[in-house]
């Protein structure tokens, strides 16, 4: 139990830098971006062949973010020169980066169980400082048997993941973040104050992008491989994770919303792995319980809202009744 | 300054459709000038400020502000160097974002973006002084989504968004007529100290033709597509709604068919 879920924390601090980057699209920009499906899987693709082909791990992951920029920035491209709608021109890089993809790696898997990545080399540098040892003697302290094998991989991606963060809200607070985030609420008046919403909008679509990258080389460190299909139903995740964030959370600043979108992946990854644990659940039901995770998340706030509003007008009525009485 | 040569814009060209929205437009406003702008629906009011601010492209002649040619810059280009004030509130500011930071996205408006922070201490005190100039008491509430102010509490940031950066062009497009009539004075006076102040050279559009009379040293009546009548200077000062309405019927020969324009 504790260990599946200390993987799910691991796994799930990753996939919220994917998500960082879906919520620069989807709330931001407010441009529903499905190029993510395929971009995380270029992110990890190409540090998968970086690392293959000998580069050091931290380069390979450096050109993954910088491939998923590019990618992003096409659809950009596409939606605001070509005029594409925004949710076709997403979809049609995603089916371009399929192709791109196979051809980045020569073949539909690359392992990297034969190579070092950033997070072997990590838990080199990390076994030395014997806080594996120190919080592992802590948590058999209280009881729990079955111990994690190095606190490197989720410590280390916690503060990364956080410096990532605090680097996307003093983005989202310069002149240039101020006009990203008045495209997504007011097109017309941004223009009229003289933004150039094209070149905003492949940027920002860019950032995303590499983010998600990013995202995607990581897990595919962490995992040991790349796949072609390693992506699919990856938007969907990212939405979970923003949803139940916002659920959960407050959103009232922006560096708030990131923590909230944040937090969001992190409890998403853990409610799938408990989901899972249940008996008659498959691997292959995964998908069906993120859709009931994100419509749970979507209807159970605004019942929760209409119960207390109805429960706040009962109160006034009876006071107001209790009144006249008096 | 600016000048219009010789604008034709025809919509719908060779289709039974067709509409001269625009004929043959000449004007010039001086430094300072303030000009109202009147016709009945269709006259072409609108369209003459989307040729201004770039929304749309004339089929012939130059949009010329401070001696530069215009016309082939695109809307964002052209938008540093003018301020637009919208009939729709909601249009000039960005709901989810505070008072503060749609001001300092305004401020940026005539400079170069760049990545450093929009709102700093000493803007603060500066977007603070600015909003004081509203009393609205809204310099208290900098902090404050826009989106919860009220229509004329989000018209009258429009207008300073606008207008502290002091563009070459200040353009009203009957930013006036959806506010009740309370918050459509407000608005009416604070747009005449604010053009008075800074003496910006602006052309303002409006339904409302004592608001046409009241406010401004000059006023040009339009009507299918063409600039019907221009008064100036102690003329304008002069002038009444009813010689404005028998101007129009001694021009053209019928009377005036907007209601909604006597009334306002």
């Amino acid at each position: 139990m504790f260990i599946s879920i200390f993987g799910a924390m691991e796994s799930g601090i990753i996939y919220a830098i994917m998500a960082l980057g879906v919520y620069l699209t989807f709330r931001i920009l407010d441009f529903p971006d499905l190029t993510v499906e395929g971009s995380f899987v270029t992110g990890a693709a190409v540090a998968a062949s970086s690392i293959v082909n000998g580069i050091p791990p931290i380069t390979a992951t450096i050109l993954a973010a910088f491939a998923g920029f590019i990618a992003g920035c096409l659809t950009g491209v596409l939606h605001t020169k070509g005029k594409i709608n925004p949710l076709l021109a997403g979809i049609l890089m995603m089916t371009a980066l399929y192709s791109i993809n196979l051809r980045i790696m020569g073949q539909p898997t690359v392992s990297l169980l034969q190579e070092t990545t950033l997070f072997d080399q990590l838990g080199s540098i990390w076994s030395a400082t014997g806080i594996d040892t120190f919080l592992n003697n802590l948590l058999s302290a209280i009881g729990i048997e079955q111990l994690p094998t190095t606190w490197a991989i989720l410590l280390v991606m916690i503060v990364v993941t956080i410096i990532i963060k605090l680097l996307t809200d003093y983005f989202l607070k310069t002149e240039v973040g101020l006009a990203l985030r008045a495209i997504g609420d007011n097109k017309k008046m941004i223009r009229s104050l003289s933004a150039n919403t094209d070149l905003l909008i492949i940027f920002g679509v860019g950032i995303s992008n590499a983010l998600v990258a990013t995202a995607g080389g990581l897990i595919g460190q962490l995992g040991g491989f790349a796949d072609a299909n390693m992506g699919l139903g990856l938007i969907v995740i990212g939405l979970a994770s923003i949803i139940i964030g916002e659920a959960l959370f407050s959103t009232k600043t922006i560096a708030k919303a990131t923590l909230a979108v944040i937090l969001g992946a992190i409890i998403y990854r853990i409610i799938v792995t408990l989901a899972l644990r249940i008996d008659f659940m498959e691997t292959g039901d995964m998908k069906m319980i993120t859709a009931i995770i994100v419509i749970a998340a979507l209807v159970v706030p605004k019942i929760v809202q209409t119960r207390k509003e109805n429960k706040r007008r009962q109160v006034k009525r009876a006071q107001q009744r209790g009144n006249r009485d008096a | 300054m600016l000048e219009l040569n010789n604008i034709s814009i025809t919509f719908n060209e060779g289709t039974p459709d067709e509409k001269k929205a625009l004929n043959n437009i000449n004007l010039r406003l001086e430094e300072g000038d303030f000009i109202t702008v009147i016709g009945s629906n269709g006259a072409g009011k609108s369209t003459l400020m989307n040729v201004i601010s770039g929304n749309l492209m004339p089929d012939l002649g130059d949009v010329i502000i401070d001696g530069k040619q215009m016309v082939h810059l695109p809307e964002y280009k052209r938008s540093a160097f003018i301020g637009r004030v919208f009939q729709d509130p909601m249009a000039g500011t960005s709901p989810s974002m505070t008072i503060e930071e749609n001001l300092a996205i305004a401020y940026s408006r005539n400079k170069k973006r760049k990545l450093r922070p929009g709102v700093t201490k000493q803007r603060r005190e500066m977007f603070k002084d600015s909003l004081k100039a509203l009393n609205l008491g809204l310099e208290n509430r900098l902090t404050a989504k826009v989106g919860l102010l009220s229509g004329g509490e989000r018209q009258a940031l429009s207008l300073l968004m606008t207008t502290f950066t002091e563009p070459s062009i200040l353009l009203l497009d009957e930013h006036t007529a959806a506010l009740d009539p309370s918050r459509a004075a407000l608005i009416t006076s604070l747009t005449e100290t604010v053009v008075r102040n800074s003496g910006l050279t602006t052309l303002m559009v409006t339904h409302n033709m004592q608001q046409a009379l009241d406010l401004g040293n000059r006023l040009i009546m339009m009507d299918k597509g063409q600039i019907i009548f221009d008064v100036h200077g102690e003329e304008k000062v002069k002038l009444t709604i009813e010689d404005l309405l028998h101007e129009f019927k001694r021009i053209r020969g019928i009377e005036f068919e907007d209601d909604r324009v006597v009334l306002g």
